[in-house]
């Protein structure tokens, strides 16, 4: 591989030129030598000048480069097909009440308790897949066998994806830059077919329709989350998603749901909406740090949830009437 | 005693992120101590003072920070090896994204943060392409995929360094980290002798020496000059 010229060498993995951008090396002119000759180019003064370490540069690349391959030939291999918590101990040393906990794609579990209880832990035990080895002393299983421990480290296999209630968008782009630049960081060859897809994902669940050149930054609060969780449903590699509180404003919580659901993602949930929280098989409370429960959602608060659902639809019709300067009439809302 | 140096720009949480592998440290009875270095002014030796860990801090001043450190950090190991600690913690920031104060062989920890925009991890020099480990922080407040962006561009200027996010307000990642900065079986007792990773910044010119009058005739020493091209 050493000898490949840069041109053999961009042939190969086309990947490359994102370590040459990144690393602000440019290579044009050098094409015909190998990388080693042209890191001899550079003079004891562009060296210092530019901050190049050059043994460095050289030996990074070909990390680069297994890194990469590795990372597009194992996408298959990663699949997630469970993910099991195995219990451990709450912060007074009492064992954790349950015996073990599998969750499967599509499947969602939301996590109740309060603030402070141990929901990060629970969550950062999950990203670290944890093997005993934490404070609370609990294990994860991915596919029931003990995980692979690239799942720690890897800059591009990360096991979770995240979506909080203040995130946003800090990057001024248009819509469809945005989508293209995601893409290109996951070599994905398709980026303007996926950026499409997205769209019109993300469009179902916000209100107000958006288009592909719109900027990020001016998207609405519902318009962005939308947008966030269309990106993350379908270009995201993390299997499985934790979502902090979805806001009721501007956006179709059950539709997103479904979005995530659909593409195969393990789904877990931190809400005390009861509309929210009951959508859910089943879930998990913590209480002092440590999971105190795993309830299944009973068919008594399934049924609930379509009484809970008219409440919200009261609530809705009167933010509704309220917008339009309306006069609110007791038996017109009921 | 495990000495590991931090590194990152300023604002990046590194005290945040510090002080949550702390919480976890003591909960394991492992003795650590801080030293902070900065150029002006801090105050983040109180924080860590009510985190009850023994601290230093060492202002700068007029001098370049980083050959600050260089020039310090042999006695600031001494006294971390007479405080009885198992860990010390040096804490420098980055002011120049030029420096580095990693030395080989000791654990060197890049933290940054995702606010910082997506092409940070370009502009940053040695401070961040030579460290083992990077923290990544400030990942609850941008989107997933600037997150996703953000860390595989870190990847791509050091594909051989530990990539960890880590929230310094909830402490999510933080215990992970502690694990990764401090081994049982590590013991060093002085740094004397030992290498920087990558070589400071040349300077000396005649406003290192206190210059302040601007113009050609008053610049000596080693001086570049912005090629502005030629307009007539």
């Amino acid at each position: 591989m050493k000898n490949l010229t840069l041109s053999q060498l961009l042939i190969k993995y086309p990947f490359i030129t994102d370590y040459f951008e990144q690393n602000n090396l440019e290579i044009a002119g050098y094409e015909n030598g190998t990388f080693e000759e042209y890191l001899r180019h550079f003079t004891r003064e562009q060296i210092e000048d530019k901050a190049l370490d050059i043994e460095r540069l050289s030996s990074d690349l070909w990390i680069f480069i297994e890194q990469m391959e590795s990372f597009l030939g194992i996408e298959k291999e990663n699949e997630v097909r469970s993910l099991t918590i195995l219990p451990g101990k709450d912060k007074y040393g009492n064992p954790e009440q349950f015996e073990k906990l599998t969750i499967l794609p599509s499947q969602i579990i939301s996590i109740v308790g309060p603030t402070g209880s141990g929901k990060s832990r629970l969550l950062a035990d999950i990203e670290w897949t944890a093997n005993a080895d934490t404070p609370t002393g609990r294990s994860i299983l991915i596919n029931d066998q003990e995980p692979d421990r690239k799942w720690r480290y890897s800059s591009n296999n990360k096991l979770v994806a995240q979506l909080s209630q203040n995130m946003n968008f800090v990057m001024d782009l248009s819509v469809k830059e945005f989508i293209e630049m995601h893409a290109q960081s996951r070599m994905i060859s398709n980026p303007e077919e996926v950026a499409n897809k997205i769209i019109e994902a993300a469009n179902k669940l916000a209100g107000e329709n958006f288009t592909i050149d719109t900027p990020i930054t001016s998207l609405s609060g519902g318009q962005s989350r939308a947008l966030m969780i269309a990106d993350t449903a379908i270009l995201s590699t993390s299997p499985i998603v934790l979502i902090d509180e979805i806001e009721n404003a501007g956006i179709d919580r059950q539709k997103a749901l479904e979005l995530l659901v659909s593409e195969e993602k393990i789904v877990l949930m931190a809400t005390h909406d009861p509309l929210l929280a009951l959508i859910a098989d089943k879930r998990i409370v913590i209480k002092n740090g440590g999971i105190h429960a795993v309830l299944e959602t009973s068919q008594e608060e399934k049924n609930l949830l379509n009484d809970f659902d008219k409440i919200d639809s009261v609530m809705r019709n009167a933010r509704q009437k309220l917008r339009a300067g309306e006069i609110l009439k007791k038996d017109e809302l009921f | 005693m495990n000495l590991t140096i931090f590194s990152g720009p300023p604002s990046s949480g590194k005290t945040s992120v510090i002080l949550k592998a702390i919480a976890s440290f003591q909960q394991r009875n492992i003795a650590v101590g801080v030293v902070k270095f900065d150029c002006l002014y801090t105050d983040d030796d109180a924080l860590y003072e009510k985190a009850g860990v023994p601290v230093k801090k060492g202002l700068s001043g007029a001098l370049c920070p980083d050959h600050f450190f260089a020039s310090n950090i042999e006695d600031v190991v001494r006294w971390g090896k007479e405080k009885n600690l198992d860990l010390l913690i040096t804490e420098s920031a980055g002011l120049c994204n030029r420096c580095s104060p990693y030395i080989a062989d000791i654990k060197g920890v890049c933290v940054i943060d995702n606010l910082s925009g997506i092409n940070t991890p370009k502009k940053i020099g040695p401070m961040l392409k030579a460290a083992d480990l990077v923290v990544i922080t400030k990942g609850d407040i941008v989107s997933q995929a600037e997150r996703e962006v953000f860390a595989s561009r870190v990847g791509s200027v050091n594909p051989k360094a530990n990539i960890l996010h880590v929230n310094g307000l909830t402490g999510q990642g933080a215990f992970e980290l502690s694990t990764l900065i401090y081994d049982e079986k590590e013991d060093i007792s002085s740094v004397q002798g030992m290498k920087l990773r990558f070589p400071m910044p040349a300077a000396m010119c005649s406003y290192c020496l206190g210059e302040t009058r601007i113009g050609e005739s008053y610049q000596l020493g080693n001086v570049k000059k912005i090629e502005l091209g030629e307009e007539k």
